[in-house]
């Protein structure tokens, strides 16, 4: 036997006496309490539970590591990357257009404001700001504000869901399938909708386009007003939520915590006013906080923002009407595809008689097509950000051009991801339930956490 | 790879462009289509563009930047006293992309300074704290990989925001390939944490004093940083209706 050494060993050396001080026995016979005996084996264990990836409650494939004493979540970790598929990798290798059908793919929840994100900082790059056409604006803030109570709907409706009020959740849901119909009928689709392009929108509203949005809107604003008197008053919901999940505005700016669960602790940060985009100056709208910065706040946000949301469609329908027959994508036609879309026989592509125009009577404007479509716009050298108001917080897109056609580097600053960097303040401390509560009130969604 | 093409590699003497103070170069493009290795029919193979990113502004800039940056300079000024660096130290160029505007007050201008790495967490905290400046919302990292930016292959891009004065800049740090270190922000701009391990996981810039720096999206036992230029996108061919897609990444670029 060699001297004691004090290198670092994982086990206890062979040979050493006395173990009777560290290795604990057990004895299954005795006059002791059971209880004791238990509270003495488990007494400095860890408990670690694994949430997710596949549990219900975490929206997707959020992975919650949580270290629990009886029901009191002591530590509280965030595992994401489940969903990454490399979006942002493939954009620098499709054209600067196709970028919105990769982008919108990220938040599948909000996908318009991507696609409008990603297409501002565009037109920043190409010098186009100032010129994208009233009507293509008006559309986007239309989509816009639509998907944001869509995009709360699920919010509040899953979130409801997820503490065992079913009814929340179905009409949650059949107030936003009444708002996925008019983006069928805007863009072809429920979602993915690469509709918003760099210049202007893919194509003009349908006829009779107004009309049936403000015939929506009314089901929309009865749905919302049902969830309001289901919710907001209901002792078991404010039981759940009230100071539950608490952060405060310190906690939020440190961590860069935006959208509802910044104004739940009442600092009016909004980008649509702090710094407006698509006109956003000229509507009229406001921004609703809160005090209380806690999950019942952030719920009572959600739906006053979606009335709020309501208030611009409306304004926003107006000048549509007042806007018919005006363009929607920028003049030059260097950026602007020159693609006259209408449904054909396979439910997709051109106008039939636009095909036959450039095939058969303008060799110039095919060869222009097919360039612009294949080839796509150059895009002068540079790099720009633009920021929008995500229903979940600020959304940002920082694109880098090397003055070719397609983007040198697209980067998004998805706010669900930045935002569930508070799973540990907003959950430690509190029991498991409030873990569900909590990361319901932030709504991540992991499409656009790991894109 | 010899060129064949009449007229041969003509790029290789790069002038900078006219009215550029400085030259960043940050890529190189030769030829057409990116065709490489298949022999050049295009004529276009001794075609060789250097891209260069918009160079350093001059004084007046314009808008509030002028007095962001005086007023930046005046707080690292009192910094220095003390062992900070200056100004000078700090800030390699300023760059205001006026993105087509025709005066720098329109809301699509935005300024950007270039901070030598070493004074990063300097600057961040003389710009989130003096009350003039006020940058107290860091909106995240972006990483870039420029591999023909020589010994300045990595950069890291942060968006700052003042909610306070309703300002937006852009704080850009370069590093080299051989050696990828950027102090961590986090001390500053607690924020920066999952941003600073995003931006290590796709672009291995390592930042040292995080807290935690591990991979975030990738797999643990993941080989290689994805967004690089020189990793592959990968992808296999398609075939559709008779004929075949090839894989994004060996389609013509142009």
């Amino acid at each position: 036997m060699s001297a004691p050494t004090t290198a670092p060993h994982a086990t206890r050396a062979a040979g050493n006496e006395d173990m009777s001080s560290t290795v604990r026995a057990f004895e299954a016979y005795g006059d002791g309490d059971w209880d004791d005996i238990a509270r003495e084996a488990i007494g400095e264990e860890r408990i670690v539970v694994n949430m997710g990836p596949q549990h219900p409650s975490t929206h997707g494939v959020l992975r919650l590591m949580l270290e629990i004493d009886g029901e009191t979540v002591t530590e509280a970790r965030a595992g994401i990357g489940y969903l990454h598929t490399g979006i942002e990798k493939n954009m620098e290798f499709r054209t600067w257009t196709q970028g919105t059908t990769f982008c919108t793919r990220m938040d599948y929840v909000a996908p318009l404001f991507q696609e409008a994100a990603y297409c501002l900082a565009v037109e920043k790059l190409l010098g186009i700001t100032d010129d994208v056409p009233e009507r293509a604006s008006v559309i986007r803030v239309l989509m816009m504000e639509l998907n944001r109570i869509a995009s709360h709907l699920v919010c509040v409706g899953t979130g409801g869901n997820e503490m065992g009020a079913t009814t929340v959740m179905t009409i949650g849901f059949t107030a936003r399938e009444e708002i996925l119909r008019l983006f069928e009928a805007v863009t072809g689709l429920r979602m993915n909708h690469a509709y918003i392009r760099p210049g202007g929108v893919a194509v003009d509203t349908p006829e009779g386009f107004t009309t049936q949005a403000r015939e929506a809107l009314k089901k929309v604003r009865h749905y919302l007003k049902q969830l309001g008197d289901l919710m907001l008053a209901n002792p078991i919901f404010k039981a759940r939520l009230t100071n539950v999940g608490v952060l405060n505005l310190s906690g939020c700016m440190a961590l860069a915590i935006t959208g509802p669960v910044l104004r739940s602790t009442g600092l009016p940060y909004d980008v649509r006013k702090d710094n407006p985009y698509c006109g956003y100056e000229t509507y009229d709208f406001d921004v609703p906080t809160a005090k209380g910065a806690d999950c019942y706040d952030r719920v009572v946000l959600r739906i006053e923002e979606c009335y709020q949301s309501l208030k611009i469609v409306e304004q926003a329908l107006e000048r549509l009407d007042r806007t018919e027959g005006e363009p929607v994508m920028v003049a030059d036609k260097k950026i602007a595809w020159p693609a006259q879309l209408a449904v054909g026989g396979d439910g997709q592509g051109n106008s039939l008689e636009h095909i036959k125009k450039i095939m058969g009577t303008s060799m110039e404007a095919l060869i222009h097509h097919f360039k612009l479509v294949t080839e796509g716009f150059r895009v002068p050298v540079g790099q720009a950000w633009q920021t929008v108001e995500h229903p979940r917080g600020e959304l940002g897109v920082h694109v880098v051009s090397d003055g070719g056609t397609r983007p040198y580097r697209a980067h998004f600053r998805d706010p669900s991801f930045n935002n569930l960097q508070a799973t540990s303040v907003m959950c430690e401390g509190g029991q498991v339930a409030d873990v569900v509560v909590a990361v319901a009130s932030l709504d991540p969604v992991l499409g656009g956490v790991d894109r | 790879m010899s060129d064949v093409t009449p007229g041969g590699d003509q790029g290789s003497a790069l002038t900078p462009p006219e009215g550029a103070a400085t030259f960043e170069v940050v890529e190189v493009r030769k030829g057409m289509f990116g065709v490489q290795g298949s022999g050049d029919t295009s004529g276009y193979g001794g075609l060789v563009t250097p891209v260069a990113m918009p160079a350093a502004s001059p004084r007046p800039y314009g808008s509030w930047f002028d007095q962001v940056v005086d007023v930046l300079a005046e707080v690292l000024a009192d910094g220095a006293r003390v062992g900070g660096p200056t100004y000078d130290q700090a800030v390699e160029k300023v760059v205001v992309d006026l993105h087509g505007a025709e005066s720098p007050d329109a809301r699509q201008v935005e300024l950007t300074l270039h901070v030598a790495r070493e004074h990063l967490v300097a600057v961040c905290q003389a710009l989130r704290d003096d009350q003039d400046l006020r940058f107290e919302l860091s909106l995240g990292v972006s990483g870039v990989h420029y591999p023909h930016d020589a010994d300045r292959e990595l950069h890291a891009v942060y968006h700052l925001t003042s909610v306070t004065h309703s300002r937006r800049l852009r704080l850009e740090v370069a590093a080299p390939d051989a050696d990828p270190h950027i102090p961590s922000t986090t001390s500053v701009y607690p924020a920066n944490d999952w941003h600073e391990r995003e931006t290590f996981d796709f672009f291995g810039i390592v930042f040292d004093g995080h807290p935690a720096l591990t991979r975030i999206e990738m797999p643990d036992d993941w080989v290689g940083h994805p967004q690089r230029k020189d990793y592959p996108l990968g992808g296999i061919p398609v075939e559709y209706k008779g004929a075949t897609v090839p894989p994004p990444d060996t389609r013509r670029s142009y």
